[in-house]
């Protein structure tokens, strides 16, 4: 259920340049389904900014009643996020959307999990609740450049961990598709978030796999009532649209026109 | 009787507090997360005759306590609302608002003769003001004998009152209004959003796909205040007043310059309980403001 909870805010520092590592502690984690769901942020309580901001959850500690975001603070809003503190309270509205199905993959199979920039955290979350379950994660991760990349080791502690950087400070010098271009593809499942370009390719280059793309949109409500975040969908026979926040943010590959 | 309870053409209102068109869809998503009999009454979002799929996103673009949209009507069309969207809401003990949209008079006409026959449409909301789509909508709200005409040609298929919801885009929002008065209308909704752009700060252009979006928020509110303030005393006509309502203040600020209700729209995006907040503050306002009952507040300022 989405709930609307003044979570508190347990830990708070940054951990690359721009990108921040904030943990909450809240009733609204019980409420959580599935990794790759998001919360409505509200940064501050004035009317500026006014909006919330989206935001994945990157890790679940139900134990804690804990939350673990990780976001880019490169605009006002995020910005102003940033400088909250320990001990402050967050206004927080959520779990909103649907996430990534751990279903879709068995004990004992492959999956890829394929993130570039800040599309990298949910996948923290679906590859924790993958491994527990005993799939094999591949992780796939792709950043601007050294200083930008976050939670290597985290995933190196799950499963193997390939890292690309844009200008090659960091790994493969390149996108993901280059780390791609030399795996083998004899796994079952993808699961991928990140900018439009590389969903793309993703989903080109593994078009005869099952996979699951988490997509981004400009937001106004999240909760499904403003249509501001509609996409069109591949097979217009069905539904012509969907809308992100509610309907996604992750859709299986091939359902939403990209 | 409650101290909240208001009457106004066609509507029996719990509370003067209702959900503003477009910023509620058809009620599902906030079905989800509280009683929508609670409130006042529910404006659903724009129908027209056909579906409309709506503009190209970028469709937001956030703005100094505010925003602008280009959502461009998005809707499943007259056909699924009465079919599907209406029924659904009859669950709910709560008067709906239909917002009728269209690009020429026959469409408006023929959206409004059809829902205003639904069990719980108890009046309409004509929108002559939606700035965002390419055709109707604004020219019809942007010359008073355009609208004029309109009101009367909807007013005489409609089985319930009309509405008219003004543009804030107008040289003088009181020729419009006096424009719809004497097309018959039974009232009037006020403010829509005001045209505004916004640009990326890299590219220099416009966020919004459509360039332009309509501005709304708590940004809007001073100019909305005024307006309603100026057509309360140049018209007979009950004013539902919205923009940029957040809280209970606000409500009080609109009744006092002559609104007899009002609509809470982009609040609802920043927090979907704001509806049931504000009307759960109302007692204590007018507590207060020494108020028996909200009606006493209406054009207070005007009295002064």
């Amino acid at each position: 259920m989405i709930i609307q909870d003044r979570m508190e805010i347990v830990e708070h520092k940054q951990i690359a340049r721009a990108i921040f590592e904030l943990t909450l502690r809240g009733k609204l984690t019980g409420e959580i389904t599935s990794p790759g769901q998001f919360v409505h942020v509200r940064v501050s309580d004035s009317l500026d900014p006014l909006l919330r901001r989206p935001i994945s959850i990157a890790k679940v500690d139900r134990d804690k009643q804990e939350i673990t975001l990780l976001y880019r603070a490169d605009g006002h809003g995020t910005g102003v996020l940033s400088k909250r503190i320990t001990g402050d309270t967050v206004d927080v509205l959520g779990p909103l959307g649907n996430g990534f199905p751990i279903e879709a993959t068995e004990a004992g199979e492959t999956a890829y999990l394929i993130g570039g920039g800040i599309g990298v955290p949910p996948l923290y979350e679906l590859s924790r609740q993958l491994t527990a379950k005993g799939v094999k994660c591949v992780h796939i991760l792709g950043f601007e450049s050294e200083d930008v990349v976050f939670y290597q080791e985290q995933f190196e502690s799950l499963g193997d961990t390939h890292i690309a950087t844009v200008d090659g400070t960091e790994g493969t010098k390149g996108f993901v598709t280059h780390v791609m271009d030399n795996l083998p593809t004899d796994f079952a499942t993808f699961y991928t978030c990140g900018p439009m370009p590389m969903l793309k390719a993703v989903q080109q280059a593994y078009a005869d796999k099952k996979g699951y793309v988490s997509f981004e949109e400009r937001m106004g409500c999240g909760i499904g009532a403003c249509f501001a975040c509609v996409c069109e969908t591949k097979d217009q026979s069905e539904r012509s649209y969907v809308k992100i926040c509610s309907d996604g943010p992750v859709f299986e590959a091939g359902v939403v026109s990209i | 009787m409650s101290r909240l309870a208001m009457e106004l053409p066609g509507l029996q209102l719990k509370n003067p507090i209702m959900p503003a068109s477009g910023c509620f869809g058809f009620g599902k998503e906030f079905g989800g997360l509280y009683d929508l009999s609670q409130l006042g009454a529910i404006m659903i979002k724009a129908t027209t005759e056909e579906t409309r799929y709506g503009n190209p996103t970028p469709r937001v673009a956030e703005t100094a306590s505010g925003m602008l949209n280009a959502i461009g009507l998005q809707n499943p069309g007259l056909e699924k609302v009465m079919a599907e969207e209406l029924p659904w809401l009859e669950r709910y003990d709560v008067p709906i608002i239909a917002n009728v949209a269209g690009s020429e008079t026959a469409d408006y006409v023929a959206v409004a003769k059809a829902i205003s026959t639904a069990p719980n449409v108890h009046a309409l909301e004509l929108n002559i003001s939606c700035p965002n789509v390419k055709c109707g909508g604004i020219q019809f709200g942007t010359d008073p004998d355009t609208a004029r005409e309109l009101t009367a040609a909807v007013k005489a298929v409609s089985s319930v009152p009309v509405y008219v919801k003004l543009s804030p885009n107008v040289t003088s929002i009181v020729d419009m209004a006096k424009a719809v008065e004497a097309g018959g209308a039974d009232g009037i909704t006020m403010i829509n959003t005001l045209i505004g752009m916004r640009l990326d700060a890299k590219t220099g252009r416009p966020i919004i796909a459509n360039r332009t979006g309509g501005l709304s928020g708590p940004a809007v509110k001073p100019v909305a205040i005024r307006m309603v303030a100026e057509v309360s005393q140049a018209t007979n006509l009950p004013i539902i007043g919205m923009g940029g309502v957040t809280n209970a203040q606000d409500v009080v600020d609109f009744l006092s310059v002559g609104a007899s209700a009002v609509a809470v729209g982009t609040a609802n995006f920043v927090d979907p309980f704001v509806c049931p907040n504000i009307i759960n503050s109302l007692e204590e306002k007018l507590d207060e403001l020494g108020v028996d009952h909200i009606s006493e507040l209406i054009g207070r300022s005007h009295r002064l």
